[in-house]
């Protein structure tokens, strides 16, 4: 009896019987998203840093400007309502993605990134404007430290747009595949991951900034 | 077991020589009462930790040697848990730090390098800058200054008020006791008393380039007031003086091992001026003598230390 | 065109001139000798593309030992130097190059020798203990090993071109920085950990995933082998703190390359933050090393007393507790920079809180021990050693974290002492009996007994000669980190010391001897069963070394003892039946070349060689997204392959069995 409950062969999994050889492939897509959630842990720990960053340097102007009058709210807002509606339209690339409807989700990744595009552009021209006055990271701790920190973010941000540049080549080449939809997947995980700092970048830069 | 007991003894040989040497050790033979209280304290939490430390350290040899597979002592492989042990192996400790935390509170607050030491001779103030690499001392009472050498009478509290005109040092003087660091555009407070006239070694405790190694100074606790002011008085006699921007940007160029060098005058407010020059904000620091404040940051930002360290608690806690 | 690197980046140094002929000469041999016995495409095809965990956690422990070396060269210099500047004798190192060599000794020993012996340990040992049959994610694990290697490359590069940072190893700002470190010291120390340090982050994603989604069925959590728990833990502390890790260099990298202003002096720069993130960081680490090894004693106590862990369930806690608080101890580094009383008492208590937890784990194995039947081999006389050296390091440790006390020997070498103290007798210790355990296991031959016991002896005795007076030392007021004009009155403790160093290098001599005699006599110690030491866990359960699938068939664990619940249930080794194919991952050289291009872009980073850097990133994240149009990466082992493999391992079996003439059940 005991030898039957614990030899290796009596109780181990028969995996390739064909249900299971389905069973493992979603076992590995769940372990694959499972693992990008893990990575966007230790980026949440990246931001986590850089905001307590800016914190502790926000009051260290070395007689150059503060945030308040630097920052052109509305502007911003702009920014983050693309930003804010790039992350809905990726809803629907998901959406589109569970009904296998392929051009759908070639559709609305476009929008997502033309979005995205608009987000990185705008912030760039933001950049520009700052430095032109003479405003550029190393005229003070508390540029510094807001560069480091919206540029990190806008940095992610492009790193999506290539990323679903490269997905758009994917799914051209195989379909929607088991393989890419899971990393659809982490991408929207990504995607969404990215408004959600920056929601916490509004707040805390530009929101805070305009009241101190 | 032969080897073993070779092990021992050399080791034990080993030990017994430097600790031979060691008798005179800084920290163990202090020259004033905060030097002192650490020491104490150093024993007093060894002790503490022994009682636990010891019987493991026994015990890890008694059991290694008792239950080898040839002594055929008893075996009880089912032996894998007992809450009686495991209480005792929680407990002892717990109680031991409990002890060593209340301790730790009291001490931390008493020895603080920020509090005033209470004593019927009112303090002298020393102004302390590091340089690359050597150290300034300024004592603004008497308007003269002085480099790699320094001096105060016996009983006497000594308030230092230290910065940094480069990276960051300690500075150090073992044999009174606490160091502290010394950072631009920050001011640090310490507060020392010698007990017993002499000449001590002072060094930099906090690696700061290449000429750390000889960032060396002479701490001189005269016996009396008198010889005190006899030192100030051959300070007042140097052609030297330290009364202009440029002189001072003379002195802070990299140099290894810099001589003893004294300056008659020196130019006001030099201390407050090189903490300036770091300034990180717009105010002009009015609080910046803030007396027992633990803001060593200057100015109005003065609580932005503690802010910073509890930013960097939430990140790292959670 | 070429940035910052011209022909005066060479070193003129007599010492390091004969350093790299020698390094150079050795390279060299090496490089010959593999081409003219055809090694290379062996080598590039079964070790340096192999997606096989224990490939390339033997590749790690290879590089960790080349690494050793040289961190141990470093500090036999340290000694020689301090021994005669003490003397009064002429320095053989000026301030420039001693700088250079205590900063590299502390990055290397850390980072490119204690970590990747630990990682090294998780690959060869995490997936077999919990039954898997890879990691979660084999090409990254290959990346992973790549990047560190880059990180090797770049560090050991700078030792002929250019210099090595001279900032301690921690680059502490602001002198760090631009205006007090202008050359390409700290630069060669940022790309070397940056890179590096995302391998470890990848790694950390990789077995994190690896625990949580692929144990064994019936390996619930608390029925994880301690080592496994111990790694998980570690895991979880590489994932939260080398992003801080990241940013803090980051960030440097910005101030030094970009004009930002986060650590200067001036200009609002903070240079404490600094000091605060490294450290967030840098607590944490010291316990990502050190978790994995107690697994380690924990494996080796067991297994030699022939009982099951004492207090399995206490020791697993106990883990858990020294994860969360390594996060909130941080400020201990520096109690000396004047934060208040509050704070200095706060942080002060929380280290010493964690001593508890600690505690436990040794009374935990002494009581293993007890009413034990205890084997005496090497493997726990490093164990024992362990003990006797960790606890007198816990004991300074503690002392240092009472902030009065510490502001005495903050910055001393007693502080030097403690930690080597922690390390040397905890991780180093930890490492080596790990490596006798487990080698057998990947190599298939056991390690030979009596060097191991030489090497033992030999680096206990020179461990304590090398370090006992640095304690009484730093009681005498000696600051770590000084080279030149050192005090005569520290000469009789630093000849000791010297003294010490020796005798451990004998003992590194035995161990090279160790390996020799092995491999030599590997015949007579072959290991057949894959059960040298009557283990308790499920790597013993396959062949030495076992299969690139690990498991025929995936094992069921009972409990954390799974392997040894087996045998007392009389289960023996059989050919299995019923195979099915298995699923594997194939060898992929996108690592290598993503490794290639790092290091590429690290050395152009360094040299402030814009286009090439810029090119060698944009290949980079190239590499990377061809990757992913890669279809063919997995391949399924057919049966007949598995059962010729199967059946040698059977047959080995029992001529192992008979060969130990004794019962093939001997747990009964």
């Amino acid at each position: 009896m005991h030898t039957d409950t614990h030899a290796l062969d009596s109780q181990a999994l028969d995996h390739e019987t064909l249900e299971d050889v389905e069973h493992e492939h979603h076992h590995l897509t769940e372990m694959k998203v499972f693992g990008f959630w893990i990575y966007l842990m230790t980026d949440c720990v990246l931001f986590a840093c850089l905001f307590a960053t800016f914190a502790v340097l926000v009051p260290n102007t070395a007689g150059g400007p503060a945030g308040k009058g630097l920052f052109a709210l509305d502007f911003v807002l702009t920014e983050t309502f693309l930003l804010l509606f790039s992350s809905i339209t990726y809803g629907f690339v998901i959406l589109a993605m569970h009904k296998l409807k392929i051009k759908q989700v070639a559709f609305w990744l476009i929008v997502t990134a033309l979005f995205g595009i608009g987000f990185v552009a705008m912030e760039l021209w933001e950049f520009n404007h700052l430095i032109h006055q003479g405003y550029g990271p190393e005229r003070s701790g508390f540029l510094s430290a807001f560069f480091g920190l919206v540029g990190t973010h806008g940095l992610h941000v492009s790193f999506g747009l290539v990323w679903i540049f490269v997905m758009l080549i994917h799914i051209a080449k195989t379909g929607l595949t088991e393989t890419n939809q899971m990393r659809l997947m982490c991408l929207s995980l990504f995607w969404h991951f990215l408004d959600v700092v920056w929601i916490c970048v509004f707040s805390v830069v530009y929101l805070f900034g305009a009241v101190i | 077991m032969k080897r073993f007991q070779t092990a021992l003894i050399v080791s034990a040989l080993g030990l017994l020589s430097v600790v031979l040497t060691g008798c005179d050790a800084a920290l163990i033979n202090p020259k004033g009462p905060i030097g002192l209280a650490e020491r104490d304290l150093i024993y007093l939490s060894v002790g503490l930790m022994l009682i636990v430390v010891l019987p493991a350290m026994f015990m890890a040899v008694y059991f290694f040697l008792k239950y080898r597979e040839t002594q055929g002592a008893e075996y009880e492989p089912s032996f894998t848990h007992s809450s009686k042990i495991e209480w005792v192996v929680w407990m002892v400790p717990v109680i031991i730090i409990v002890i060593l935390a209340t301790i730790t509170w009291i001490t931390t607050h008493r020895l603080d390098p920020y509090k005033p030491l209470e004593h019927e001779n009112p303090p002298i103030t020393i102004q302390v800058i590091s340089l690359d690499w050597k150290w300034l001392f300024i004592y603004p009472e008497q308007g003269i200054a002085s480099v790699s050498e320094m001096a105060f009478p016996i009983n006497t509290p000594i308030a230092f008020k230290v910065t940094s005109d480069t990276v960051m040092n300690s500075f150090f003087i073992p044999r009174l006791g606490t160091q502290i660091y010394t950072m631009a555009g920050m001011q640090t407070q310490l507060h020392l008393i010698a007990d017993k006239p002499g000449n001590y070694k002072g060094i930099s405790s906090g690696y700061s380039g290449h000429g750390f190694s000889d960032m060396k100074f002479t701490a001189i606790a005269t016996e009396t007031p008198e010889d005190f002011q006899k030192w100030v008085q051959k300070v007042k006699a140097s052609p030297n003086k330290l009364s202009s921007e440029a002189d001072f940007n003379k002195l802070a160029k990299p140099s290894y091992g810099y001589p003893v060098t004294y300056y008659s005058s020196v130019k006001p407010n030099l201390f407050k001026e090189t903490m300036d020059k770091y300034m990180a904000h717009d105010h002009h620091g009015a609080e910046n003598e803030s007396g027992t404040s633990h803001a060593s940051e200057k100015g109005a930002a003065g609580h932005q230390k503690n802010s910073q360290a509890d930013a960097m608690h939430h990140t790292g806690g959670h | 065109m070429l940035g910052k690197l011209s022909l005066e980046a060479i070193p003129h140094d007599p010492i390091v001139v004969v350093t790299l002929c020698v390094v150079g000469l050795v390279g060299f041999a090496l490089v010959a000798w593999l081409t003219l016995t055809k090694k290379w495409g062996y080598l590039f095809t079964e070790w340096f593309t192999t997606v096989d965990h224990k490939k390339i956690g033997i590749m790690y422990i290879i590089m960790a030992f080349v690494m050793l070396f040289r961190g141990f060269s470093d500090a036999v210099l340290m000694r020689t130097q301090q021994f005669i500047s003490s003397a009064g004798g002429e320095s053989i190192l000026n301030p420039h190059h001693y700088d250079q060599i205590f900063t590299a000794h502390g990055v290397i020993m850390i980072f490119f020798v204690a970590m990747p012996l630990i990682v090294g340990f998780m690959n060869i040992v995490t997936p077999l203990q919990i039954g898997a049959r890879d990691v979660a994610f084999p090409f990254l694990n290959n990346l992973s090993f790549w990047l560190f290697i880059s990180g090797v490359v770049l560090i050991n590069l700078s030792l002929g071109l250019g210099e090595f940072a001279q900032c301690g190893w921690l680059c502490y700002t602001p002198l760090s920085e631009l205006e007090y470190s202008p050359g390409v010291g700290v630069d060669y120390w940022i790309w070397s950990l940056q890179i590096s340090g995302l391998g470890t982050l990848l790694s950390g994603v990789n077995f994190f995933t690896t625990i949580i989604k692929m144990r064994a069925p019936g390996m619930t959590l608390m029925k994880m082998p301690v080592f496994v728990w111990t790694v998980l833990c570690s895991n979880i502390l590489i994932l939260a703190a080398f992003p801080i890790l990241t940013v803090s260099i980051a960030l440097l990298t910005l101030d030094r390359y970009f004009g930002f202003h986060f650590f200067t002096n001036d200009m609002g720069g903070n240079m404490m933050m600094y000091v605060n993130l490294i450290w967030a960081w840098g607590h944490p680490e010291v316990y990502i090393l050190v978790l994995p090894v107690f697994g380690i004693f924990s494996e080796v106590f067991a297994t030699f007393s022939r009982k099951p862990i004492f207090g399995y369930t206490a020791l697993v806690w106990a883990t858990a507790v020294i994860t969360f608080l390594s996060f909130v101890v941080w400020l201990h580094h520096f109690f000396t920079m004047g934060a208040g009383a509050n704070v200095n008492a706060f942080f002060g208590i929380t280290t010493m809180i964690i001593s508890i937890p600690t505690g436990v784990k040794i009374f935990n194995w002494l009581f293993t021990m007890y009413k034990g039947k205890i084997v005496v081999n090497s493997m726990m006389l490093w164990s024992i050693g362990f003990i006797l050296t960790f606890a007198i390091g816990g004991l300074t440790g503690v002392l240092m974290s009472v902030p009065a006390a510490d502001f005495v020997i903050h910055g001393s070498v007693f502080l030097v002492a403690h930690f080597h103290n922690v390390i040397i007798g905890g991780v180093v210790f930890g490492c080596f009996a790990g490596i006798t355990y487990w080698f057998p296991k990947s190599f298939g031959f056991t390690l030979n007994e009596k060097w191991g016991i030489r090497a033992f002896w030999c680096w206990l005795i020179g461990f304590i000669v090398a370090f006992a007076p640095l304690y009484v030392l730093g009681l005498m007021g000696m600051p770590r980190r000084i080279s030149q004009n050192i005090d005569p009155e520290f000469h009789a403790g630093l000849s000791w010391a010297a003294l010490g160093a020796a005798i451990i290098a004998v003992g590194v001599i035995c161990q090279v001897i160790q390996f020799i005699v092995s491999i030599k006599e590997r015949e007579q110690n072959r290991d057949l069963t894959g059960d040298p030491w009557h283990g308790r866990t499920l790597e013993w359960a396959t062949s030495s070394p076992p299969p690139f699938y690990n498991f025929a068939k995936t094992p069921h664990a009972t409990s954390h003892d799974a392997w040894w619940d087996m045998k007392m249930d009389g289960y023996q080794k059989k050919m299995p039946e019923n195979l099915q194919p298995i699923h594997m991952p194939k060898n992929t050289y996108a690592g290598v070349i993503i490794g290639i291009l790092a290091t590429i872009f690290g050395f152009a980073a360094i040299w402030h060689i814009t286009w090439l850097a810029i090119i060698s990133l944009g290949g980079c994240f190239l590499a990377w997204i061809l990757k992913s149009f890669d279809e063919d990466i997995d391949f399924y082992v057919q049966v007949d392959e598995i059962e010729a493999i199967e059946r040698k391992h059977f047959e080995e079996v029992q001529e192992g069995l008979k060969a130990e003439g004794e019962e093939a059940n001997y747990a009964h």
